[in-house]
């Protein structure tokens, strides 16, 4: 079984478990952690805004413009911020450790 | 002075747009009340750009090009718009009217009122920085009423998107102004940025690259804010801040009003698209019922049912005929189709 880590904002370590296809926003709203993700996943609310373990930042696909736009509107990024609906899960992923930034 | 009409609406969204024309048809007027500025809801003001491929009939429409397409539909029943308002209260006038009163102090009375409040009021999103609060509307301000009490101020906003940009611009005329942002790339109207970037050559602007990360009171100037940028912390004195990270939406004051709520959302039967309360209905992304799909066409769907039964409370004693608009010459007449 594939799975993704998340931290939540008390520090709580969470294994989720993960099918490709499926974005990261999607696995943690589905999971019942608190991700607002208003927007549903369409790039345009930036409530699913998340911290990627610097390890695994690499293996990801790089940020387009739209998302980065997007978190402009969001609070307290960092180098390894990300939008949760702009990732999709895929077998490479497996085990990939992330969390959630501050509301 | 109090406005009279049949059926007042909470939001000017797609779903409260077409409600107007379901309504019109059965000779029901409407005022609508909204937050934003513009119609339109989430399609304006989310997502005009990008387009929706679900709209029957329609194989691509764009979020701006449906709500204008909604807004000439609804035009021959002269609809009222009172924008830029929130619906506070609402409050039983008699057996038979409501009372709803807007944060601009506008009273309107209405046989029935129509929630179609999408997932609440689009406001604005505050930096999570502590005792923020305590500045806001003295100090620190989300949008702009009076432009003149910033005169030869130091002002500081905060920002990368059409609002930050054009209130620098503009801004820059009349106050010392600062621009602070993320990154040296903004997400806004090509002109203004390139405007923003012509008016900081020429020193009338000046451009952070940071980050807020405290608000506190300012020994020269009224406030001290403090960013961050490569993990330096800096600060600066000024008069006042004006952060413009776009808007969320919250429920609002819908929680007082003693409706039924399910997770913040109203519940309704699915024949009349009623609240728990008889008289008001509600339509749209706001409703809960058992198989819910938050979806533009549902919402209208919502719309044509609610009108029907709105028209029991309108026209109490009268028979509403059920007719289509192909062939029905009273149907075209309304229209102002000839
Ligand atoms: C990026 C994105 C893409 C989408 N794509 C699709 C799609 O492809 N197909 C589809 O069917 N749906 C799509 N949706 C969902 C669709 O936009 C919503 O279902 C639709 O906007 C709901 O319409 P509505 O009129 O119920 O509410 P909204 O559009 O949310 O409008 C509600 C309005 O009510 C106002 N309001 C709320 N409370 C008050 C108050 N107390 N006083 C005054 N005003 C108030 C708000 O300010 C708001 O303007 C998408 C949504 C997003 C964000
Ligand atoms: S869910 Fe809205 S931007 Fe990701």
């Amino acid at each position: 079984m594939n799975k993704i880590v998340v931290k939540d904002r008390l520090g709580k370590n969470y294994n989720l478990p993960a099918n490709p296809g499926s974005t990261i926003m999607e696995i943690i709203r589905d999971a019942g952690l608190d991700i607002e993700a208003a927007c549903g996943g369409c790039c345009a609310c930036a409530t699913c805004h998340i911290y990627v373990d610097n390890e695994w930042l690499s293996k990801l696909n790089p940020k387009d413009e739209d998302e980065e736009s997007m978190l402009d509107q969001a609070f307290e990024i960092k180098e390894n911020s990300r939008l949760g609906c702009q990732i999709e899960f895929d077998e490479d992923l497996n085990g990939i450790i992330v969390e959630l930034a501050p509301d | 002075m109090e406005d009279k009409t049949d059926v007042l609406i909470v939001g000017a969204g797609p779903v409260a747009l077409f409600a107007i024309f379901e309504l019109g048809l059965l000779n029901i007027k409407c005022h609508l009340v909204d937050n934003l500025d513009k119609p339109g809801g989430q399609c304006s003001e989310l997502y005009p750009e990008k387009p929706i491929y679900d709209i029957p009939a329609r194989v691509m429409i764009t979020g701006q090009e449906l709500t204008d397409e909604l807004m000439k539909q609804a035009k021959p029943f002269e609809p009222i718009f009172h924008l830029g308002q929130q619906v506070e209260k609402i409050l039983k006038k008699n057996e038979k009217e409501w009372l709803i009163e807007t944060s601009n102090g506008k009273t309107i009375i209405a046989k029935c009122i129509v929630i179609a409040a999408g997932a609440g009021s689009f406001v604005p999103r505050k930096p999570p920085i502590e005792g923020i609060e305590n500045y806001e509307n003295k100090n620190v301000f989300y949008s702009i009423k009076d432009k003149s009490i910033f005169k030869n101020k130091t002002v500081l906003i905060a920002g990368g998107g059409d609002s930050a940009l054009d209130w620098t611009n503009e801004l820059s005329n009349i106050a010392d102004v600062k621009l602070i942002h993320r990154r040296k790339e903004f997400r806004a109207a090509p002109d203004s940025v390139n405007k923003m970037l012509e008016l900081e050559n020429k020193n009338r602007v000046n451009f952070i690259l940071g980050q807020l990360t405290k608000i506190k009171k300012g020994k020269a100037k009224p406030i001290e804010v403090h960013f961050t940028h490569d993990n330096k912390i800096n600060k600066i004195e000024i008069d006042y801040l004006l952060p413009f990270f776009g808007l969320k939406m919250e429920l609002g004051p819908i929680a007082n009003w003693g409706l039924n709520l399910n997770q913040n959302l109203i519940e309704v039967d699915t024949e009349k698209f009623e609240t728990s309360t008889p008289s008001i209905f509600s339509i749209g992304d706001i409703n809960y019922y058992p198989g819910k799909l938050k979806l533009i066409l549902s919402g209208f769907h919502e719309a044509a049912l609610m009108a029907q039964a709105c028209f029991k409370y309108c026209y109490p004693d009268k028979k509403n005929i059920f007719r289509y608009t192909t062939s029905s010459k009273d149907l075209h007449k309304k229209l102002g189709i000839k």
